[in-house]
């Protein structure tokens, strides 16, 4: 059934894709920046400020769209026991890690100009504190346990735990008052912002989700170069 | 079909999510007073006592209310049902301006008059170019 996990076949792609998406992420990344940075207009009311908007908000939602992977890939994994899911969903978590960081450090960058202060306790704040936190766990918990078995056990635990605060984080900013503004952008209903800002933070966003897919495919070679060296063949 | 272990291990997890859902639900529920960010002026007025505790106020900034003092600037704070009049000494951020949302950090005097010691803008969700504003405002 898990033939397609074969290591061996597995690595051939994962040794010669980040070549790839590496130039792809370079072509995208400067001309998302270009878009972003030079050719994108000043906003109405925070003039250029706005273009930090460009960095925090793809970070915020590939940071969310990681953790989010990485529980249901753990959920999966732990109740059919396919260890492969839980080397993908620790490969993926270093990425999803900086971005949080990123996105809470542009935030504050932006808050400052903005609001007035670097920081405030306000729930969509505090909710993405916690996120960074839980993926700080989880990552210890990763490197703590030598034993695949048990990290894996407990970091499962950690998803579960952690996967609670995504949709808090989500809609923090429509349930309570929060200083933080409600979302701009919207699927099912018309977007607060003008075409003009929102493509190049579509672009930025793939060129995010393309450096996260580099340094997954980086990690997660790593990992099959480890099972190879134990001598398995298989997982 | 699946084995009794994975029905098992299925029904944990499902239950351990159910069960968390359930409880940060009911916590986060009876703190709701204390996640908000801010009371609305609305929400002042139905305050039972006027506590020493230094609280926040938002909402908007009420068209022509801004008065600057010597040493001081006054406004109103609205949403557009009740209303609270702030005074405030001290910068306050480049966004602060009438017509646009604000947080104001300090004690209630009473339920009408606030003393601010300091002011928070708060920008809101639209994103667009001057140009695209000013045509906006012509329609």
């Amino acid at each position: 059934m898990f033939k397609f996990f074969e290591p061996n076949k597995i690595f051939l792609i994962t040794s010669r894709a980040p070549k790839y998406v590496l130039i792809l992420f370079i072509i995208i990344l400067s001309i998302g920046l270009t878009e972003a940075l030079i050719l994108s207009p000043e906003d109405y009311k925070q003039s250029h400020s706005v273009r930090i908007m460009y960095v925090h908000v793809p970070a915020a939602w590939i940071t969310l769209g990681i953790f989010s992977s990485i529980t249901f890939l753990s959920i999966v994994g732990y109740i059919f026991k396919i260890k492969n899911f839980f080397l993908i969903s620790k490969s993926l978590a270093p990425s999803g890690f900086v971005f949080s960081i990123t996105a809470l450090v542009t935030g504050s960058i932006w808050g400052k100009p903005t609001w007035g202060t670097w920081w405030a306790w306000d729930a969509r704040i505090t909710s993405m504190l916690i996120l960074v936190l839980f993926y700080l766990i989880y990552l210890i918990v990763c490197r703590i346990y030598e034993n695949d078995d048990k990290a894996f056990k407990i970091s499962t635990i950690v998803t579960i735990l952690g996967i609670i605060n995504i949709p808090i984080i989500k809609y923090s900013v429509e349930w309570w008052n929060t200083l933080h503004q409600p979302a701009s952008v919207n699927i099912f209903s018309n977007s607060s912002i003008h075409n003009s800002m929102l493509i190049p933070l579509l672009i930025m966003t793939a060129a995010f989700a393309l450096f996260s897919a580099l340094i997954f495919l980086m990690k997660y070679n790593t990992e099959l170069i480890k099972i190879k060296n134990k001598g398995l063949d298989r997982l | 079909m699946y084995g009794r272990k994975v029905k098992l291990r299925f029904f944990f997890v499902l239950l351990i999510l159910i069960t968390l859902i359930l409880s940060i639900y009911l916590i986060l529920k009876s703190l709701e007073d204390n996640v908000v960010y801010f009371q609305s002026p609305s929400e002042i007025k139905v305050l039972a006592e006027i506590g020493k505790k230094k609280i926040r106020v938002g909402g908007m900034v009420k068209n022509n209310s801004i008065l600057i003092e010597a040493k001081s600037i006054k406004f109103v704070i609205t949403d557009f049902k009740n209303e609270i009049n702030v005074t405030y000494s001290g910068a306050v951020p480049n966004l602060f301006t009438e017509g646009k949302g604000v947080v104001a950090e300090g004690f209630l005097k009473d339920k009408n008059f606030f003393l601010a010691t300091k002011i928070l803008a708060k920008h809101d969700e639209n994103y667009m170019p001057p140009e695209v504003k000013a045509a906006l405002e012509e329609k």
